[in-house]
């Protein structure tokens, strides 16, 4: 990153700080929150309920349509070339074989893509999505080993892959930095996460770690993560004039439309996105080059293109989690209470993204400590850029944090949940802020029961057989986000059918779902009587499907839409209603129209009030306010990840037996979809805790497993049944009193695991992922 | 995928005739193949299917004979595989998944190739099995899956059949013809260790067709079974598998025939182990000492080296399973 | 005998490279099976041919010349769904859902397999009638990924279909 970069980022830090600081002292009454949402105190309407998916029909008659499955006239099938090496130039480039290959109907390489601006760098701008900033086939230049050299356009996809497969490239290779030892010789710089220094210190935490009487220090390693979605990225793109249109898998539409925009020179209006159905994301499915080349692709055809990038292409050009070194070290006094915390290490990254691997995050708001030092720093490779995957900086920063608690309960001879609860803070253990709600006790001691804690043996104690049985537990955390942008608009017809329209998404989440319980609790309609639309960068808002924030952030909009409706309502309604003369804040949406909220009596349905005021339909739009909450409390969620493992005392294979993850995630508005959601975060945990790692060959920057086949993940039978229960208590200062569930399920999933392989064989593993030959 | 000419055989002689064409291959259930050639690694000009071509198991001589277009899912639910040869069920009830295993055949099981990750990045890295004398970048490289026996400086490469081992346990024997006449090779020679030439897999002549197998009888009393040691819990190729095949007399060692998988660019029939057991009492110590005799010549890479312990374990876990010697 | 897919005569492709995944998807826009891998890694293009479930992705449609293809769109009856796919809406079985038509394919595949006696990696007994219990449809089910992990709510819908009720209990608790 540049001098420049970083002068920016400092003074965007530093005027962060100090709006931080102001926001903190402001009364609770002037922050978004600072009322508790009247939805929190509705207990007889849709939220809450176990409702099944409203999309789930189409899936399961595979007639929802994803992004490669819209078939347009005249279209083309992608392929691409990946470079094959790290760094260098583009010696010679034969495509005469491609060009001349059957079927073939461009190819596009440095020399006639073209002209375009590279990406804009994720979290540069509000809308700004590029998961990289390199120039796109606009000259010879090779950043990295997988980047796209070329492009082929054919009538079908294996004439296109085929052709691709004749087109001959030599490289210049130039000195490049692909191993990670080498990259941290270079030296290595602190780390920066949206806007703000991944830096730490209070007090000296290196002296009171050495004074402790209680001590614990190691080092942790976490390989790369491939996010793996099951759908293959894929784009089908058509240029209609000047207006580009794109059905993409997305979880970001509207900061597509604009970033697309951005490298083409087009207004984001101009640019028209959408992505109703994504087959999953977990933070892979932004803008990569891919896009962007369909784009260009189509442009110089003439013809609407579809691009699936094979699964070798996904691992090629969209990146993952990176690589961690971590170091945690704990000092104690005898009854448990921290002394020092010390949480600092090392993480590798490219030169053009924006992401270092932020795993110190759960750490900040986990403990109370009399002193405290936490530190990223990152060492610059040579690859693809790494990226944001489910819960980053937690999910792999808990592995560390959590098994290090576990190390000192079995050092001090303590149980890790006592340990733990000792050391809970009363307030946000690094800015002060008071916590917005924080219920772990109640999440343990249920969880505790629940799993049956309490009959835990000592370390290598309970065997059947060749397997040797143990149980580990570790805190779950994710915190609670709102990202600015969101925004809504209500349209509500004369027959009382309510439409929401947000360019928000539904990759799984079950948002439809959720958001229409709400939104008909909100207006006091039935869900059969709410659209709620979705997927489309040409509806309001900016709302990203990330950082567990979606809920909230969709919320908010629509109880500022909601807010807008009812004032428009009000002033339709006029004198001749029973709602005369009521303000907003007195009226609610109840049985099919408005009430006054602590006397439904006065009442009056939309019908009646549309009617009157000789209205079809009623349409409010309104924009959510800025997300200052979240700098006014410490907003966290938490869990008690409690797991039972089975190591075969032979083989080292492990199977987790049992796992259960006791929440406490503000209020569920679905148990259903919400149970999915942690389920599926604690599997994706089970898959980073045992298994799963992409192998970057430090040789040559080259990814060697890209393969569902290498890269494993966990399968059926590796995945036991998974109770999942939660406190359900609201968040008063959240709309629905609700916090995000999508990201916190992977957290503390790797430690609870590695636990819990301590307790069965005595043996402690701290570098990810616990393959049986480690265990031998 | 390059163009290639589909061609479907009736016969075996119509087969033989098909297969004449220049870069012909025979096309099984297409599970290994048609990856392959997807990938371009395999680019063959013709494809000459062979599904139709013995497709059934029946007795013979006591044993079994099967055809190798049968499909693997058939072959592990016939009955007298299930009874009498538990671990050639068990191998291929462990192999892939319930899907490719109803694609897979038995012909096809046996050629397919390895899932070195080098051999399968054509245009990254090198690789002498796809290209004689470009070097291996698996020998320095990511190696956990590699061969701790019988590799060579040009190639480390493990086949990745579980079928093969129990077949190799079972003293198949592999009838194959060409235009010439036929032939029966037994199973264990069949596969090549790699050497100087690991683009040569098998000992087969250009266009000869594997038409089926056949198994003796094991004799009374004997046992067998298959244990397969992988990443996770299903779907996934052996790191380590033993098959074996028991018969213990008062409390001796009367028969054995013991296979690894996962270790080496063949199924590894332990010959070694199987000699060292013979006439032994049938106790842990004597399995642990058979072990380690065939892992004496055992040569860790950079990331595999926990397969010689692996394969000791196993080895011994899976003897005194058979044994009824307790673990 | 000519290709059907659910129950309508296909054509064969010109081009023999063209795999059944393909023919389905890009010729016949049957877009409900899915291509997760295109290497048989995943399982989400799974189809039933002649009743037994295969990966269509490693599957030359050449090769299918005279066989009857099912996919997730000929699963329904009509308006009304299969038990299994309302099952999968009822028990969650799924999350984003692009899996979701290769494991219903496969588990109604499955069933069939169950119904001719085949064993498993885990049945204990080669010899017995086996009992389709949780592990057991875990080990027959593992073919097929499911990156959101929706494995729970598979299950449960399998079994609440095609398995006994006690064991049903066990999964959905």
């Amino acid at each position: 990153m540049s001098i420049l970069e970083d002068a920016k980022q400092a003074v965007k830090g530093a005027a962060q700080a100090a709006l931080q600081s102001a926001v903190q002292m402001a009364p609770d009454s002037w922050m978004p929150g600072g009322r508790p949402d009247p939805l929190i105190r509705e207990r007889h309407g849709y939220t809450g309920r176990p409702v099944s998916r409203v999309d789930g029909a189409v899936k399961v008659r595979g007639v929802a349509p994803y992004a490669a499955e819209f078939p347009l006239d005249r279209m083309t099938y992608a392929a691409l070339v990946f470079s094959t090496v790290a760094k260098g130039r583009i010696a010679t480039l034969d495509t005469a074989a491609a060009e001349a290959a059957p079927g073939v109907v461009l190819v596009m390489t440095h020399r006639n893509a073209p002209r375009m601006q590279p990406m804009p760098l994720f979290m540069t701008s509000e809308k700004a999505c590029g998961g990289n900033d390199l120039p796109i086939m606009q000259d010879d230049r090779i950043y990295w080993n997988g980047e796209p050299v070329a492009l082929v356009l054919a009538e079908t996809q294996a004439q296109a892959d085929h052709a691709a497969s004749l087109i001959r490239v030599a490289y210049v290779a130039e000195a490049s930095v692909t191993d990670f030892g080498e990259a941290k010789a270079h030296g290595t710089e602190p780390g920066q996460f949206m806007g703000q220094p991944l830096r730490y210190d209070s007090g000296d935490a290196e002296a009171a770690l050495a004074a402790a009487p209680h001590r614990v220090d190691a080092r942790y390693t976490t390989p790369r993560h491939s996010h793996n979605a099951i759908e293959l990225h894929a784009v089908t793109v058509a240029w209609q004039g000047e207006t580009l249109r794109v059905h993409d898998a997305s979880q970001m539409v509207a900061h597509m439309a604009w970033s697309l925009g951005h490298v083409f020179g087009l207004a984001e209006d101009q640019v028209h996105v959408t992505s109703p159905f994504v087959g999953g994301g977990f933070g892979g499915k932004g803008l990569w080059q891919h896009q962007v080349l369909a784009a260009a692709a189509a442009k110089l055809a003439g013809r609407p293109v579809r691009l699936m990038l094979s699964r070798e292409g996904v691992y090629r050009i969209v990146g993952g989690r990176t690589v961690t070194e971590q170091r945690v070290a704990i000092g104690a006094q005898a009854d448990g209470g921290f002394d020092a915390l010390v949480h600092t290490g090392t993480v590798a990254m490219s030169h053009h993204n924006v992401l270092p691997e932020p795993f110190i995050l759960p750490t900040r708001s986990a403990y109370a400590s009399k002193t405290m030092k936490l530190d990223v720093e990152v060492a610059y490779l040579d690859m693809v850029a790494n990226t944001f995957m489910r819960a980053p900086g937690e999910a792999v920063g808990t592995f560390a944090l959590e098994s290090a608690i576990d190390e000192l309960a079995v050092a001090m001879d303590m149980d890790p949940i006592e340990l733990r609860m000792r050391n809970e803070p009363d307030t946000d253990p690094t800015t002060g802020a008071p916590f917005s709600s924080r219920e772990v006790e109640k999440a343990y001691r249920d969880g505790a029961a629940r799993f049956g804690w309490a009959q835990r043996g000592t370390p290598g104690s309970r065997r059947e057989g060749e397997w040797l049985i143990g149980t580990g537990v570790a805190t779950a955390t994710y915190p609670y986000y709102r990202m600015p942008g969101g925004a809504a608009r209500i349209t509500l017809t004369r027959h009382g059918h309510v439409t929401v329209d947000i360019a928000a998404h539904d990759m799984g989440m079950g948002t439809a779902t959720a958001q229409s319980q709400v939104i008909a609790d909100r207006l006091g309609v039935s869900m059969e009587q709410v659209t709620f639309r979705y997927g489309d960068s040409s509806l309001p808002g900016t709302v990203m499907a990330g950082g567990s924030q979606q809920t909230a952030a969709i919320g908010a909009a629509v109880v500022a839409a909601h807010r807008a409706l009812v004032t428009e309502l009000l002033k339709l309604a006029g004198n001749d209603s029973p709602l005369a003369g009521l303000d907003g804040d007195a009226v609610g949406g109840r049985d099919g129209g408005l009430a006054r909220l602590d006397d439904p009596a006065r009442h009056e349905s939309y019908a009646s009030i549309l009617a009157r005021a000789q209205r079809d339909t009623v349409v409010v739009e309104a924009s959510a306010p800025m997300p200052l909450e979240t700098m006014h409390w410490s907003m966290h969620s938490h869990g008690a990840m409690f797991c039972e493992v089975r190591v075969n005392a032979v083989t080292g294979e492990v199977r987790v037996s049992r796992f259960l993850g006791s929440f406490d995630c503000g209020r569920i508005l679905n148990p259903k979809t919400a149970a999915s959601q942690f389920r599926g975060g604690i599997i994706m945990g089970l898959g980073l805790a045992l298994m799963e790692e992409t192998q970057y060959d430090e040789r040559s920057g080259r990814i060697m497993n890209p393969s569902l086949a290498e890269y494993h993940v966990p399968v059926h039978m590796d995945v036991p049944a998974i109770e999942v229960m939660w406190t359900d208590v609201p968040d008063p200062h959240t709309p629905m009193g609700a916090r995000g569930v999508g990201e916190i399920g992977i957290t503390g999933v790797g430690a609870a695991v590695a636990n819990a392989v301590f307790n069965a064989t005595g043996k402690r593993i701290r570098d990810l992922p616990i393959t049986l030959d480690k265990l031998l | 995928m390059t163009p290639f000419a589909f061609t479907r055989a009736a016969a075996t002689d119509e087969a033989l005739r098909l297969a004449a064409a220049p870069a012909a291959r025979y096309l099984g259930g297409g599970t290994n193949l048609v990856d392959l050639m997807r990938e371009t690694v395999e680019r063959p000009a013709t494809l000459v299917d062979v599904t139709a071509l013995s497709t059934a198991i029946e007795p013979e001589d006591g044993g079994l004979r099967i055809g190798a277009g049968v499909r693997n899912a058939a072959l592990a639910a016939h009955p007298a595989v299930r009874r009498d040869y538990p671990v050639l069920a068990r191998a291929l009830l462990a192999g892939a998944s319930a899907q490719i295993r109803n694609m897979a055949t038995v012909g096809g099981n046996l050629l397919q190739r390895t899932r070195c990750t080098y051999f399968y990045d054509v245009e990254g890295s090198r690789c002498n099995k796809r290209v004689p004398g470009a070097g291996c970048d698996a020998r320095d490289g990511f190696n956990r899956i590699h061969a701790i026996l019988g590799a060579s400086q040009a190639c480390v490469a493990t086949h990745p059949s579980d079928m093969a081992v129990a077949l190799a346990a079972l003293d198949a024997t592999v009838h194959c013809t060409t235009a010439q006449g036929t032939r029966t090779l037994p199973l264990v020679d069949l596969h090549r260790l790699p050497g100087d030439h690991p683009e040569i897999e098998t000992v087969l002549e250009p266009g000869e067709l594997i038409t089926h197998v056949t198994l003796p009888a094991l004799p009374d009393g004997t046992r067998s079974t298959y244990r397969k040691v992988r990443d996770r819990a299903s779907y996934a190729f052996a790191l380590v598998s033993v098959g074996a095949a028991l018969r213990v007399e008062d409390g001796r060692i009367a028969d054995v025939r013991l296979a690894l998988g996962g270790v080496a660019h063949r199924p590894w029939r332990a010959t070694q182990a199987e000699a060292a057991l013979r006439g032994l009492p049938a106790t842990r110590a004597s399995f642990e000492a058979a072990a380690a005799a065939e892992l004496a010549a055992a040569v860790p890479l950079r990331d595999n080296g926990f397969k010689i312990e692996l394969a000791r374990r196993t080895i011994t876990a899976v003897l005194a399973e058979l044994s009824g010697v307790d673990a | 005998m000519p290709l059907t897919v659910n129950g309508a005569t296909v054509p064969l492709p010109d081009d023999p490279r063209v795999s059944l995944l393909d023919l389905l998807r890009d010729t016949l826009h049957l877009s409900g099976t899915k291509i997760g891998c295109n290497q048989g890694a995943c399982g989400a293009c799974t189809v039933l041919v002649d009743g037994e479930r295969i990966v269509s992705c490693l599957a030359l449609a050449v090769q299918y010349d005279g066989r009857a293809v099912t996919t997730i769109e000929g699963i329904a009856d009509g308006e009304t769904l299969h038990p299994l796919q309302a099952a999968f809406i009822e028990h969650d079985g799924f999350q984003c859902g692009y899996c979701t038509p290769g494991q219903i394919c496969s588990a109604i595949g499955m069933a069939a397999e169950l119904g001719r006696g085949m064993p498993s990696h885990v049945t204990g007994d080669l010899a017995a009638t086996v009992v389709l219990d949780a592990d057991e449809l875990r080990e027959r089910m593992s073919g097929n990924l499911c990156r959101c992990g929706a494995h729970n709510g598979i299950v449960a819908a399998i079994l609440d279909v095609y398995g006994p009720a006690k064991v049903d209990q066990e999964v959905a608790a």
